[in-house]
């Protein structure tokens, strides 16, 4: 019996976080929008967007490989295990243990590579420079990913998110400097992994800006479907991420009632909405980069984050 | 067990006799690559069979008098015979149908077996000479492999350059079992592990035994000769090469170093951890610029040595802290590096061959749409991408996992130069890592995806069977190992247990099947839940978007942004590709500089891009010297041309010299 009520948290988790990642999406267009002065599409318009292309046919382009029309389902569905992996309202839940913190990593960088792969795939400029653009971004933004959870994980004696959570929420973790420089480390890598101002913008399709868009280009139909599933997945995902390494509140434990659990649901909803609101109002206040400056920028995610490993290295306690 | 790698070696060295007999007859293809292809796979059997087994030993009177051959088999040997094994059945069902269009077979088939046996031979050596003999006896064969297609341009000079790379690696190799026999001449192995050298002597035998081993395995800056030689030589050479002698050198390290000396102090851990971070990044950095797909691929294994040498450094770290279990971890996570290596970098050297022998370059600039015209080559270049640029749920990923899990098993070493040099190492791993994955997407996505370049690329076919075989099983064999780590980690406790005094808790006992390094607590991995769920959930979505939304498709030209059909030459290039990437690294890795000459408005001639690289230990260490070297020549020059007596008043001086010499030391 408690393997069933463990195996159906676990799933419930799941279909959370799918069920709310386009209306994340939708509330962060909302506060953008508000804050241009305009009223803006519903929050539930991405789902809309969503059944509009999925209703469609896929249009296809006449040299299009196996490889172009797996790449949707297959980047959606590591992007969705990831962001399963990621504890929402509760820890410990019944499969968290099958990946840690690096596998979180790996399964975006499967999903990565998958994409940038489908865009050179057709052959055509634009696909070339959305995935060279791209995978430079990523060879900083990586690195830096891993040396966060280096971080986090020496502070915390285990690379499992759920264990760090724990650690995070119970245990003397205290202020530490380490801690603050990983924070603005991921909160940069965050920005650069999401596509988001001012690395990329979500909203362009201004030719030489473009980076993510470039590659889903080609894209139509049940395909642009999957990808811009797995665009918000990544995105409640990266804010889950932080939100349950450095703003464990509410976090209900393994297994908790379902009193805990509805708590830990609605600070995660809490949560999610100031994350909503801080991202909009953040992209709202700052220019998009050229390209070429993203390299300090991300590059600044990079070294911020090894000089909080080094600190930890040094002394345990900084 | 021993008696029948020995007679394996003897077999191999008949077939070598075979392959000189038949030469250019064409079953002389058959028997020579098949009959490798069963004592390769006899070999893996017996590397399984015996890794857990005691040790066992055989000594032969043959070779030096009073010392003879002694032949040892423990389960390090095991490991990488099963690592040869496995590599060398591989490339010779590969070699099968890919030297069927060899113009010149009699330049390769005495020196393949020979090649193998003298890999098998340095793996079962237990003294001084037989080990020297069979190193030299691999690096004089796979030298006459390097130069079998001698008239190309270019293989001239990478032999020539591999071959005095070799001579260094076995006269510092030689030094070293100099220092460790020491003046009684123990030159037996059981004799160097009784003998416990001083301080001063460790530290040489250690700087000796990475420069040579070091040299052979492709440590930056003795890498030099690896993208030279690897690509000269035929495919499935290059693969065997790649996959399998760089682990052979790795095999001599591990040997010296944790095994004859014991171990080594922490300075020398720190140094092989800066090496090894260093060697990883430089190498994918110079894969990443690189337009020759063979070349790409040494280079990309430059950086996968890196890798390796990180665990080992690693594991020298923690034993020189006497922290066994910690030491068990990182070397377990090296050796299994260095089995994943030689599976993907065969299996991606088997489909450079084919599509050399396709389209008949191996220029990536000329390549483009092969996924399309050799899809099954295609698909298991493609599994060997993935694994090669650590992604999960791929082998790849699983033993830089576990690489990551040492490095942050215990950062309270007491030394500071451990304690800077460990986090630093985890960076350039992370930064390896991603550009990795950057580095075949590019090779990938410029050769195989994308529209034809060229004619020869439009054209383009499948490539036979035995190939088309070979390339399949290590595609499966690279997911098998990535979905199921632990059977290679158990595989790998008694190595770890008779070089560190510990190993890795066993794996295949759990229930899941998940991966613990450490403990539960600490971290863990399942891959073959996580691609169950991958799969499971990537079907349902397809199945359920097609059931409940449009299942309609249709084909029309490519949309880009409204210029459809624009020629092929519009496509990203391999340079494009990876210029944004040379613009953030290349500045300071190679003093990359673009120079556009654009001309003014009116003015008629043509705009110029010149991109220039410097390689700064080619130009740095290697030029000097060979400047060095000529000037010393040409200035000693004088002494060939004296008269007798001459020679003979130089000998009486030094004679005099040397005696005063040893006076002196009285």
């Amino acid at each position: 019996m408690a393997v069933i009520v463990s195996l159906l948290v676990q799933f419930a988790q799941m279909l959370l976080v799918l069920a709310l990642a386009p209306l994340l999406t939708g509330v962060v267009r909302k506060v953008k929008a508000r804050l241009q002065r305009r009223i803006g599409a519903s929050v539930f318009q991405p789902y809309r967007d969503l059944r509009r292309l999925l209703g469609k046919d896929v249009v296809l382009a006449d040299n299009a490989s196996w490889l172009f029309r797996a790449a949707p389902y297959t980047i959606f569905a590591c992007t969705w295990v990831a962001a399963a992996l990621v504890p929402t309202f509760a820890t410990g839940l019944m499969f968290s243990w099958s990946g840690d913190l690096i596998v979180i990593a790996g399964l975006l960088g499967t999903a990565r590579f998958v994409q940038a792969l489908a865009a050179l795939d057709i052959g055509t400029s634009f696909g070339g420079i959305g995935a060279s653009r791209e995978v430079m971004i990523a060879s900083l933004a990586e690195p830096a990913m891993i040396l966060i959870v280096f971080s986090v994980a020496l502070i915390a004696g285990s690379t499992q998110l759920s264990v760090v959570a724990d650690h995070m929420l119970n245990g003397q973790v205290g202020l530490r400097v380490s801690l603050a420089l990983a924070l603005v480390a991921l909160l940069i890598v965050a920005m650069a992994e999401n596509a988001r101002i001012p690395v990329d913008n979500p909203a362009t399709h201004l030719e030489l800006t473009m980076v993510h868009e470039a590659m889903v280009l080609e894209y139509s139909g049940r395909h642009l479907a999957m990808i811009e599933l797995g665009v918000a997945l990544k995105l409640l995902l990266y804010i889950s991420m932080i939100a349950c390494i450095f703003f464990p509140i509410g976090l209900a434990g393994a297994n908790a009632g379902i009193g805990a659990f509805l708590i830990g649901g609605a600070a995660y909803l809490v949560k999610l909405t100031v994350a909503a609101v801080a991202l909009g109002t953040f992209e709202m206040s700052i220019a998009k980069m050229r390209v070429f400056r993203l390299p300090n920028f991300v590059g600044a995610a990079l070294m911020l984050s090894l000089l909080g490993v080094l600190l930890l290295f040094v002394s345990r306690g900084m | 067990m021993i008696e029948i790698a020995l007679s394996c070696v003897g077999l191999f060295c008949l077939l070598a006799v075979a392959g000189a007999g038949l030469g250019r007859a064409s079953s002389g293809r058959f028997i020579v690559y098949g009959g490798c292809l069963t004592i390769g796979a006899v070999l893996f059997t017996v590397g399984v069979g015996v890794i857990a087994e005691p040790v066992q030993r055989i000594a032969l009177p043959l070779g030096v008098p009073w010392v003879g051959v002694h032949l040892r088999l423990d389960a390090l040997s095991a490991f990488f015979l099963l690592l040869l094994g496995l590599g060398s059945a591989g490339a010779s069902l590969f070699a099968i149908g890919y030297c069927a269009h060899d113009q010149e077979p009699q330049r390769v088939l005495p020196f393949y077996p020979l090649f193998l046996a003298g890999m098998t031979l340095v793996l079962l050596a237990d003294d001084a000479f037989s080990f020297l003999f069979a190193w030299e006896l691999m690096s004089l064969s796979s030298w006459a492999l390097v130069m079998a297609q001698h008239r190309e341009t270019g293989t001239a000079r990478a032999a020539f350059v591999y071959l005095v790379m070799a001579v260094f690696s076995g006269l510092a190799m030689l030094l070293a079992f100099g220092v460790l026999a020491g003046p009684t001449g123990g030159y037996a192995f059981d004799a160097m592990r009784a003998a416990h050298p001083s301080a001063g002597l460790t530290a040489l035998v250690f700087a000796l035994a990475l420069a040579g081993a070091g040299s052979k395995a492709g440590l930056v800056p003795l890498h030099v000769w690896l993208p030279l030689a690897h690509p000269a030589a035929p495919s499935h050479v290059s693969a065997l090469m790649s996959g399998v002698m760089t682990k052979i050198a790795v095999y001599g390290f591990i040997r010296v170093v944790f095994d004859l000396l014991g171990g080594a102090p922490w300075w020398a851990a720190t140094i092989v951890l800066v090496v090894g971070g260093i060697t990883a990044v430089m190498g994918v950095l110079h894969a990443l610029m690189e337009r020759d797909l063979k070349r790409l691929l040494a280079y990309s294994t430059v950086e996968n040595i890196g890798i390796v040498f990180v665990g080992l450094g690693l594991a020298l770290a923690f034993k020189a802290n006497h922290f066994p279990a910690g030491a068990a971890l990182a070397l377990t996570a090296a050796l299994f590096h260095a089995l994943n290596h030689t599976l993907f970098k065969s299996l991606l050297f088997f489909g450079a061959g084919a599509v050399l022998h396709a389209t008949g370059t191996r220029d990536i600039e000329k390549l483009g749409g092969l996924l399309q015209r050799m899809p099954l080559t295609s698909a298991a270049v493609l599994v060997g991408c993935f694994a090669i640029s650590a992604l999960p749920p791929m082998n790849g990923f699983a033993s830089e996992w576990l690489t990551f899990q040492a490095i942050l098993l215990r950062p309270e070493l007491p030394q500071w130069g451990l304690k800077l040099s460990i986090p630093a190492d985890g960076a350039l791993l992370a930064l390896a890592a991603a550009l990795a994955a950057a580095c075949f997407v590019r090779a990938f996505g410029i050769a195989f995806l994308g529209r034809p370049r060229t004619a020869a690329a439009g054209g383009a076919h499948e490539t036979d069977r035995w190939s088309v075989a070979a390339m399949a099983s290590f595609a499966g064999l690279c997911l098998l190992t990535g979905l199921f780590p632990g059977v290679t980690i158990d595989l790998l406790a008694p190595v770890a247990k008779a070089l560190t005094g510990a190993s890795m808790p066993w794996q295949t006992g759990d229930a899941w099947l998940t991966t613990i390094p450490v403990a539960a607590s600490r971290s863990s991995y399942n891959a073959l839940l996580l691609f169950v769920f991958i799969l499971g959930s990537g079907g349902i979505a397809a199945a359920l978007a097609k059931r409940f939304g449009s299942s309609g498709l249709r084909r029309s030209p490519a949309w880009d942004c409204g210029f459809p059909d624009a020629s092929p030459m519009t496509q990203y290039t391999g340079a494009s590709m990876g210029q944004p990437i040379k613009r953030v690294y290349g500045a300071l890795a190679f003093h990359a500089r673009d120079v556009v000459d654009m001309p003014a408005p009116g003015d008629t001639r043509a705009a110029t891009h010149v991109v220039t690289r410097t390689d700064y230990i080619w130009d740095g260490v290697y030029v000097p010297l060979s400047r060095a070297v000529t000037w010393v020549s040409t200035y000693l020059n004088v002494l060939q041309f004296l008269t007798i007596r001459r020679y003979l008043g130089f000998v009486f001086v030094l004679l005099i010299l040397l005696l005063m010499a040893l006076a002196l030391w009285q």
